[in-house]
């Protein structure tokens, strides 16, 4: 096969896994995938090896789908792997770091010979337990816990384990939805697939894999001598749940690859903020990834030059049974960690701390009167601060980084549940100065309607800690919450916001780069009269 | 003698079309004339009229489209606009969605909002999401906002206030007090541009309303009169983005209905063919200079969407331009055209577009300057165009300067030879169109296996060979004046107008009246805007979108014409699940149904296309050049000679066996190896595999 053959047919195995990813945006019911695209889908050859990821808005799925299919082969046995078999788990060690991450993988026969899987990630509603938030103790109160199993036996569904999913969740209709949502979209991969397959004419992945990881293994070892080999040190200071965090890195780049060690880094909480590793792993490679090569698609070569290790006990290596249903919020912070660490050696190329994890509003609307009952409703709103100043660029506004969730519309959010959200506007003089300027946080105000009250179950970082400036950029504001009648608001934690009362919430701004002194006038005289700065 | 003009002003070219009595059609290609659009299309249709023998006195009617509004958005040339918005969203159209279209690029540059933050001003006013006030509209803020307005200078205001989609009195309100302060400054009220829930979509489609609205207002007076003073006194109609025609007035009003309206025209083209040959599904493939479209076709009708984005800045990525919410024949559009230039990036992958040549300087083989190599330099390469044949006035190819450009952008870095590398960018090009082919039907829920291929614009014809094949398609249509589609299309398009509008209920507690009052506002907004054009006869069309709770993407479920009564839950249902079906092939049991969005379009009705009669073809038509031309075949991985046809001269029942190049003088089209091209009644080209 001729070179542009290669190409052509790399490119379609990549357009199958966007179609894989479409399908179920299309069917899913949990809000954080199709509104905000939590989710992953790829293609694998017959040992496990990613071959071709859809792009999606999460890194945290980088790498920890691509690690999952291998543990499928394993516990289920290449002997019992059939033609018309779907499996599942939502172990967060072997799966995607929490509960709330299903992952479904298919296998691919042609004829009677095993090719490869598909596999797919996607955030269900809920798995039970205490219900999503950081406050059990043990994974076990979580929530269920799904071993890697048949979810459908060759074209026969698994009615033993859709009853015990539908018996231990609270919205069993869309959990079982969105794992057919899950499976439906492998299947479309693999009818792709071998339709590809008989068009090229091939008999399985292996020559295109080969191909693709020859060629991407290249481009990423290419791509790492960007960075001088040696070794590279930060620390960050994030808020935790209930006590100031350090995260510490130790990045060693030699010419096979880079690893990041996190000895140095806290112990683990008592709450489910803990990360389980390969989460970590995900947020490190997403970094570096980002800064150094950022055309390369992701598959089992690209990933591989990035590894990681962590002691035990610390909260970036979180060991069952620890908690980890929130993992994203100290898990987030992972990627401006480990750039930091880079920008020692690529000070032309690392953005300044942004505000990192997301403000997710997500609350219970419940009757505010005993005498007048109404149905409990449940409201999620994701919400992003500024991101870090680039070298030759501002940060962004109000936009997501590391992750790559959209918000809802205000008007949407109102549509379904009793909430008003009064206010929701960029937060002025809250980007850190610098040459170029941090981009700023938002200022949100929300409160109950309709005779109903919250309970709020707070989860906001960077209140006492600051996203930090680089190369003499000043930091960031950092964020504040508090009731509208100036009632002070835990950052953290189980509250309630009163039927006549207002939560307001001042998203943190990303770092400034650079000395303020150095601003283009032109620039500083636009954020004046825009009202970026007063 | 009644004749009818259509002309399509494009980026590159002024397309005119015109179309006597007796059905002949007569078209010039002339050059856009940016300062002033209008006097490119009056020299065109001089020249065009004056080679019909028609009188421009004869003209029953002038219909046009234009990407002048287009431009102005995405040159930013609009008029200095003002957005006044509900207390505490003055920033909505500046957030956007909170997310980066590109996740993988730390330089990623947002799109800057239409109107900037120091423009826009806030009013206290605030509804629910019933449309009940919540905290009342303040008609002292209101009256400063306007004294504001006033001293600032602003040409244009834009108002989008909070679910005024549910009730748009305080939008009303504004407008009033606005006019009554300030006659001369126009003003866009989303609740009547664009009534769709979603304030960030809404708000946009306001902005970019108010934006061009003075600029294209007075460009069409400006066109209308300019018409009529050479005599041209006929009506002048536009046709909007949804495929329709719709009057000077309404244009003037709503101009942001005209955005993308050229390629609607095409669309319309095909779906006209599509009516004539028989075909109730085809892809409609439309490639031109900077890009490719390609729409759906089903029982003869574009498929329609109720949202869209202007101006992709980035490889046309989803996110990267500003949405614009108003009904659309939906199409995908990526940077694959003629003038897209390839480039190798950091994995060795030969990559092509966004970035196009454009005309100026156009691909390297036009020697005006270009130096990228372009997929026009690839197809020169490969033999399938050639200086003899090639149309376009005023350019002489050099294949040289093609072979040059490849070699450096291409073959050098890839260690490859320049035939290698012309092949790769042909290969990549057709790959990309048949990937965003394949998408855009996954995004519909259709399978492409039985579509038929209908393929014009300059580009279309020349790849459409290739395209059949790595779609799996067995029949590809190259009509007649396949160079100026889209003009042509606007001849076939009907008077139509559809009113969109978001309301809330669902299968649970079906809002009977409520539902009906809605349907029977938009078929009266819908209905008003037909009439202003057409005194003909009318089809109304009853949409809503729907989806489970709990999902966030609605199918559109069409509704019959009879009201709704105590049944209409359980009918509805029973719709969505069909159509849910249809789309994921597993309904979901018990779970409650939404309707969010409902819309209705009035359409004139249109007489039906003669039918075309399909013929086998019989006589081989004879090379029109004697010595053929040596080319590259894709299927076959090789070159061969191909005999050169000259289209002007094939007969009816001709049929011209690949592989061979059909030439004419707006585009050419190829004829692989494995293919044969039978010569319709109507003068189609007719592809089919060879039987071997």
């Amino acid at each position: 096969m001729s070179e542009v053959h290669n190409q052509v047919m790399w490119n379609r195995l990549i357009s199958i896994v966007e179609e894989q990813a479409l399908t179920l945006v299309r069917t899913a019911f949990s809000t954080s995938v199709r509104e905000a695209g939590d989710l992953s889908a790829g293609v694998f050859d017959r040992d496990g090896r990613m071959v071709a990821q859809a792009v999606t808005g999460t890194p945290g799925h980088v790498n920890t789908m691509a690690a999952a299919v291998p543990h499928f082969i394993n516990d289920i046995g290449p002997e019992r792997i059939h033609p018309g078999d779907v499996y599942v788990t939502n172990d967060p060690w072997k799966g995607t770091g929490h509960l709330h991450d299903i992952t479904v993988a298919t296998p691919v026969f042609r004829g009677e010979e095993l090719i490869g899987f598909f596999a797919s990630t996607a955030h269900v509603v809920d798995v039970g337990g205490s219900g999503y938030g950081p406050d059990a103790r043990e994974v076990y109160e979580e929530g269920l816990r799904i071993p890697i199993l048949k979810w459908v036996e060759r074209g026969e569904l698994n009615q033993d384990l859709v009853t015990i999913v539908r018996q231990n969740v609270r919205e069993a209709d869309q959990v079982v939805g969105d794992i057919h949502g899950l499976a439906a979209s492998n299947e479309t991969g693999r009818r792709r697939l071998l339709a590809m397959l008989e068009e090229f004419d091939l008999s399985g992945l292996d020559y295109l894999s080969v191909f693709v990881f020859e060629r991407t293994e290249r481009a990423t070892l290419d791509a790492l001598t960007n960075v001088p080999n040696g070794v590279y040190r930060n620390d960050m200071q994030v808020d935790g749940y209930d006590a100031t965090l350090t995260l510490a890195v130790t990045i060693t780049v030699t010419d096979e690859g880079m690893h990041a060690d996190f000895t140095g880094t806290s112990p683990t909480s008592a709450f489910g903020v803990n990360v389980p590793l390969t989460y970590a792993q995900a947020y490190f490679t997403y970094g570096m990834l980002v800064a150094l090569a950022p055309e390369l698609p992701n598959n089992f070569a690209s990933l591989a030059p990035f590894t990681v290790s962590a002691p035990p006990g610390v909260i970036l290596n979180a060991e069952h049974p620890d908690p980890v249903a929130v993992r994203h919020v100290i898990g987030h912070f992972v990627t401006d960690l480990c750039l930091g660490a880079i920008a020692q050696a690529r000070p032309d190329r690392i953005p300044a701390e942004g505000a990192g994890a997301l403000w997710n509003f997500q609350a219970s609307a419940r009757s505010a009167s005993a005498d007048d009952p109404k149905p409990p409703v449940e409201l999620l709103m994701f919400n992003s601060g500024g991101t870090g100043a680039r070298p030759r660029l501002d940060g962004l506004t109000a936009t997501a980084f590391p992750s790559g969730v959209r918000t809802m519309s205000a008007e949407a959010t109102e549509q379904v549940g009793p909430i008003i959200i009064w206010r929701k506007e960029i937060r002025p003089d809250s980007g850190g100065l610098g040459r170029q300027r941090g981009g700023l946080g938002q200022v949100i105000e929300v409160g109950p309607t309709d005779g109903y009250l919250f309970e709020f179950s707070a989860m906001f970082d960077r209140v006492e800690n600051p996203a930090r400036g680089r190369a003499g950029g000043e930091d960031g504001a950092a964020g504040a919450v508090y009731l509208d009648d100036g009632t002070p608001f835990a950052s953290k934690g189980k509250q309630t916001v009163a039927a006549d009362r207002r939560l307001i919430m001042e998203l943190p701004g990303g770092g400034g780069f650079g000395d303020p002194a150095e601003r283009d006038p032109d620039a500083d005289a636009n954020d004046r009269t825009q009202g970026y700065i007063t | 003698m009644n004749a009818r003009i259509g002309a399509d002003v494009g980026g590159t070219f002024t397309d005119i079309v015109i179309e006597r009595a007796d059905a002949s059609l007569h078209s010039t290609k002339v050059l856009t004339t940016h300062d002033a659009p209008e006097r490119g299309i009056l020299d065109g249709i001089s020249q065009v009229a004056a080679e019909a023998g028609v009188d421009l006195s004869e003209v029953k009617q002038v219909i046009h489209g234009t990407t002048l509004a287009t431009n102005a958005l995405i040159e930013r040339r609009g008029a200095r606009t003002a957005l006044v918005t509900t207390a505490g969203f003055r920033d909505v159209i500046e957030t956007r969605t909170e997310s980066r279209f590109e996740q993988y690029d730390i330089d990623i540059v947002l799109p800057t909002p239409l109107i900037e933050r120091k423009d826009r001003f806030t009013v206290t006013e605030r509804l629910n999401a019933r449309g009940e006030t919540l905290v009342p509209f303040d008609e002292a803020e209101a009256q400063s906002v306007i004294a504001t307005i006033a001293a600032g200078g602003y040409e244009s205001v834009a108002v989008g206030f909070l679910h005024s989609y549910r009730n748009p009195v305080n939008e009303e309100r504004f407008r009033t007090m606005l006019r009554a302060e300030l006659a001369d400054v126009a003003v866009s009220i989303s609740s009547e541009v664009s009534p769709q829930m979603r304030e960030y979509e809404r708000f946009n489609t306001v902005c970019a309303n108010a934006y061009v609205q003075p600029l294209m207002a007075s460009y069409l007076v400006r066109l209308r009169d300019e018409l009529a003073e050479r005599g041209a006194t006929a009506p002048l109609y536009l046709i909007h983005s949804g495929g329709g025609l719709m009057s000077v007035e309404s244009a003037a009003a709503f101009p942001v209905r005209l955005v993308e309206s050229g390629p609607a025209g095409g669309a319309i083209f095909a779906a006209d063919l599509a009516h004539r040959y028989g075909r109730d599904r085809v892809l409609s493939y439309d490639m031109g200079g900077t890009t490719a479209k390609i729409s759906l076709i089903e029982d003869f009708t574009p498929q329609t969407a109720k949202t869209f984005e202007v101006d992709r800045s980035a490889r046309f990525k989803k996110g990267s331009g500003m949405p614009i919410s108003i009904p659309v024949i939906d199409m995908i559009e990526i940077g694959a055209g003629g003038g897209s230039i390839a480039s190798v990036d950091s994995l060795g992958q030969i990559r092509i577009g966004p970035r196009s040549a454009g005309s100026e300087p156009g691909p390297a083989a036009y020697d005006l300057g270009g130096t990228e190599a372009t997929v026009t330099d690839a197809n020169i390469v490969l033999g399938r165009l050639h200086p003899d044949t090639f149309g376009a006035p005023g350019i002489q190819l050099s294949p040289e300067r093609a072979d040059d450009a490849i070699h450096t952008a291409i073959a050098v870095p890839l260690a490859m030879d320049t035939h290698a590398g012309a092949i790769g960018i042909a290969e990549v090009v057709d790959e990309n169109m048949a990937n965003a082919a394949r998408v855009h039907a996954v995004e519909n829920g259709r399978d492409l296996a039985g579509y038929t291929l209908i393929a014009f614009g300059g580009g279309g014809p020349l790849h459409a060979s290739r395209l059949l094949d790595k779609l799996g398609l067995d029949e590809l249509i190259v009509p007649p004046d396949a160079g100026v589609g889209s003009a042509v299309g606007f001849l076939r398009a009907p008077f139509a107008y559809e009113a969109v509008r978001s309301f809330y209920t669902t299968t649970e507690e079906f809002d009977v009246d409520g539902a009906n009052t809605v349907l029977d506002e938009l078929a009266a907004e819908a209905m008003a805007f037909v009439r202003e054009g057409t005194d003909a006869e009318l089809v109304v069309e009853r949409q809503v979108a729907m989806r489970y709770k709990g999902q966030g993407w609605e199918i559109p479920v069409r509704l019959s014409d009879a009201p709704f009564d105590g049944m209409a839950a359980e009918l509805l249902a029973a719709e969505f699940t069909k159509a849910y079906q249809g789309f994921f092939g597993r309904a979901i049991d018990d779970l409650t149904i939404e309707a969010v969005s409902w819309s209705v379009r009035v359409a004139s009705v249109t007489t039906p296309p003669v039918p075309v009669e399909l013929q086998d073809g019989r006589e081989p038509a004879p090379a029109t050049r004697r010595d053929g031309r040596h080319v590259y075949d894709s299927v076959i991985d090789d070159w061969i000679t191909a005999t050169v046809v000259d289209r002007s001269e094939l007969a009816e029942l001709a049929v011209v066996s690949g592989p061979a190049i059909i030439v004419e003088s707006q585009t050419t089209t190829i004829i692989g190896v494995h293919h044969v091209a039978a010569i319709q009644p109507d003068g189609s080209l007719r592809v089919t595999r060879r039987a071997s």
